[in-house]
């Protein structure tokens, strides 16, 4: 048989050789520059739309475009599986995949690889009235490559029938917990299970007392500071001091809402999400006696927020960015915005619409949630977000357990991401 | 590109041995046969599609270098041959540092995991197959029996294995939830998801629960092709039931025991699902559920490359576990007739 098997495997390298030729990408050539002046049908491509605003949204737009029709691919729910898809139609060089729906922190590596159009010359986007904070989220090496489209920041969940007024900086929360204490609830928490949300949480705590995560570059280390060491100390003293529960070590976003509604929480930083619910649900015990206000600050004005919602970018690959730089602008308009709010919930990324009559008496967070965008500071935009955001939960997580010191989780921290940005 | 191609072959090879079966064989007449190539081609292709170029790719990509950014433009470019760097990186704990040559990695960065890792995988290896071991063999002992309801009960005892690991991993993660309902009938106060023993006997609770069936039904049919004279006979010479089990029932269903051990060791050995949903990988100082796979799933949002390295080791040590099993303790997975006893 050896001339048969021999045939066989001849046959069999020969199928294979064109599929390892054509996995061998990564070329340099540009295609930012292919398909900029040109109009056509598109694609959207975002993650599931849980209050059907997208589907009206295109339907608009396609009455007014009837030659430059949009279509709307959802993806799942999950954000991750909303990377990894990206991912995928990305290193395919999709063309598909015209206008994307990205995470905030996902832009900058999306636009290090190449893969999203800078917002200027041929397709600028206009982001005068847009809010300076969630325009920050876009940005990388000093251009535009995703236009904010919802925005969302923390706010200060507490309870009004036990606190006068709500704390404004850290240790008026601080002096606060011996209400709490007197009541035998839990003084303060956010998120601080190991995921994401404890990256948020470290970020606003490091941001509020003036330190900050990663350079301007997106790639060097400036945890290990002084004023990063002030934040981060704050939330590890509390912890070991009991001001935040035990068992908020496990807490998610859901975990710290129930906490609160069951009337276990003095205080606690949250999405604006949990407001509708908190006063509506049939098992909150706080409907009437809870109120948000600004997260904590320093001393100098409030606390600062990082910041979650949505970016829209166009994919370097579409062959129709006329038309995909048109249709993120009408996702930035005033209208679609307002319709997003009244529709979706979701926080408007226009500073005017924060006061809107409308939408305050749908959205009664709105002007707080406005003071807390305008003092946000995004999450640290670096193309290595995965590494910088695992370096941090692991060692501030280490550090609130007493597992490490506030010095050595900074410094773990910083070295981290230098590995990471050296690999 | 060629490195790829030209090891590919090895394990394409078809093997033409099984084709003969258990039949007679008969010799072939001139002529016959020779399209047999031809007719197994579609499947040599495919397999080479699905299995082989992967696997080649990924142990290609394993010493490529992840993309690196370029300060001046901010935009990654491609890496380059990495050696064997992606390895020592995981088996040495070696990072990169910018100026040239490594550091151990520092905390907080996946390469620093890894021997936790491996570590983690193995206890939930050691614990999980044990515990299942000897509650499948019980409820395999159980089963065996003729009572009223068996069928009833067989039925019953399957609902933790159809049910999908992600529900399984849902309805645990409730459970061991801290105001769940472990802690209330315990009357404790564990933070099962946050403290490192308590997460990693959530996840070992969670995974005998479904899988125990498994090894149960592995077992019982084990059990089933046992005569019942070699019982009778050994009742009759006054055994008690502790050297028939010992004696009779242990021996003879050894073969299935094996199978069935190796089967499930391999499983956990990559587990992914279910401390991926119950802790996320979380515990202790945070990573005390991590699995191997999980710190691949991991990698991957951080670079492919290393990933692919991280992959090869785990297959590696997967591999290495299979072949003791089955050069040693004699598993007989394929189901051939000869017994190697």
């Amino acid at each position: 048989m050896p001339v048969t098997r021999t045939t066989a495997i001849a046959v069999a390298v020969g199928a294979l050789l064109p599929l390892a030729a054509c996995s061998s990408g990564g070329d340099a050539i540009s295609p930012q520059s292919a398909g900029i002046g040109s109009r056509g049908p598109i694609t959207y491509v975002q993650g599931k739309d849980n209050s059907n605003v997208v589907r009206p949204l295109v339907a608009k737009w396609n009455k007014a475009h009837p030659k430059e029709k949009v279509t709307f691919k959802e993806q799942s729910d999950n954000a991750d599986q909303q990377h990894d898809d990206l991912v995928q139609h990305f290193q395919a060089k999709d063309a598909g995949y015209d206008v994307v729906g990205v995470d905030v922190i996902w832009t900058a590596e999306f636009a290090a690889k190449g893969w999203l159009q800078p917002l200027k010359g041929a397709t600028k986007v206009d982001t005068t009235g847009l809010l300076p904070a969630t325009v920050k989220t876009g940005t990388y090496n000093n251009t535009l490559y995703a236009a904010p489209q919802a925005s969302d920041a923390g706010l200060l969940y507490y309870r009004k029938d036990l606190v006068k007024s709500p704390p404004t900086t850290w240790d008026e929360l601080q002096a606060d917990c011996k209400i709490a204490a007197a009541h035998h609830i839990g003084c303060y928490s956010g998120q601080y299970a190991k995921y994401e949300g404890l990256t948020v949480n470290v970020a606003e705590a490091i941001s509020t007392a003036g330190g900050s995560i990663v350079g301007k570059d997106g790639s060097t280390p400036t945890v290990d500071s002084a004023a990063a060491k002030k934040g981060l100390t704050r939330l590890v003293d509390a912890y070991q001091g009991g001001e935040i529960p035990k068992q908020a070590i496990t807490f998610q976003e859901e975990q710290g809402r129930t906490a609160f509604e069951d009337g276990q929480l003095l205080f606690m930083r949250n999405w604006p999400y949990v407001y509708g619910l908190a006063k509506t649900d049939g098992t909150s015990k706080v409907k009437s006696t809870f109120d948000i206000a600004p997260l904590p600050g320093d001393g100098n004005g409030p606390g600062a927020s990082a910041l979650g919602g949505h970016n829209a970018a166009i994919s370097s690959y579409s062959k129709h960015k006329a038309t995909a730089r048109d249709f993120v602008q009408f996702l930035l308009s005033n209208e679609t915005q307002k319709f997003y709010a009244e529709q979706g919930s979701l926080a408007p990324v226009r500073a005017s619409l924060y006061d809107d009559p409308t939408l305050v008496k749908k959205l009664p967070y709105l002007p707080v949630l406005l003071t807390s965008i305008q003092n946000a500071v995004p999450r640290p935009v670096t193309p290595y977000y995965p590494a910088v955001t695992k370096a941090v939960e692991d060692n501030a997580y280490a550090a609130m357990k007493g597992e490490m010191s506030v010095d050595a989780a900074l410094k773990a921290m910083s070295a981290s991401i230098k590995s990471a940005a050296s690999s | 590109m060629t490195t790829a191609v030209d090891t590919a072959p090895a394990p394409a090879a078809p093997s033409p041995a099984p084709a003969g079966g258990g039949r007679p064989r008969r010799r072939l007449l001139r002529g016959e046969g020779s399209g047999a190539p031809l007719l197994v081609l579609p499947t040599v292709v495919l397999l080479g599609i699905v299995i082989v170029y992967p696997v080649v790719r990924g142990v290609w990509m394993s010493f490529q270098k992840d993309p690196g950014l370029d300060k001046a433009t901010g935009m990654f470019v491609q890496g380059g041959t990495a050696g064997f760097s992606n390895y020592t990186h995981w088996l040495l704990q070696q990072c990169a540092v910018a100026s040239g040559g490594t550091t151990p990695c520092p905390s907080g960065n996946l390469g620093a995991e890894f021997w936790v890792a491996v570590g983690v995988t193995v206890f939930f290896t050691v614990a999980s197959v044990s515990i299942e071991l000897v509650l499948g063999m019980w409820f395999a002992m159980i089963m065996h029996r003729s009572f009223k309801g068996r069928g009833l009960l067989r039925a019953s005892v399957l609902v933790p294995w159809a049910i999908p690991t992600a529900v399984t991993a849902k309805l645990w993660f409730f459970i061991f939830d801290y105001r769940g309902v472990a802690n209330r009938l315990l009357g404790t106060h564990l933070l099962w998801m946050g403290d490192a023993w308590p997460a990693r006997f959530a996840v070992v609770i969670a995974d005998v629960w479904k899988t125990t069936p498994f090894i149960a039904l592995l077992l019982l049919a084990g059990l089933q092709v046992i005569p019942d004279e070699v019982y009778e006979a050994a009742k009759m010479d006054g055994a008690s039931a502790w050297q028939r089990f010992t004696r009779i029932t242990l021996p003879l269903v050894r073969p299935a025991l094996v199978v069935a051990v190796l089967f499930r060791t391999l499983d956990v050995l990559r587990i992914f699902d279910l401390p991926w949903i119950l802790t996320g990988g979380g515990g202790g100082s945070g990573h005390a559920t991590t699995t191997l796979s999980i710190l691949v799933v991991q990698q991957i949002r951080q670079g492919f490359s290393s990933a692919a390295a991280l992959s090869t080791i785990t297959f590696l040590l997967i591999f290495a576990v299979a072949f003791v099993f089955v050069k040693f303790l004699g598993a007989n997975v394929a189901g051939t007739p000869e017994e190697g006893r």
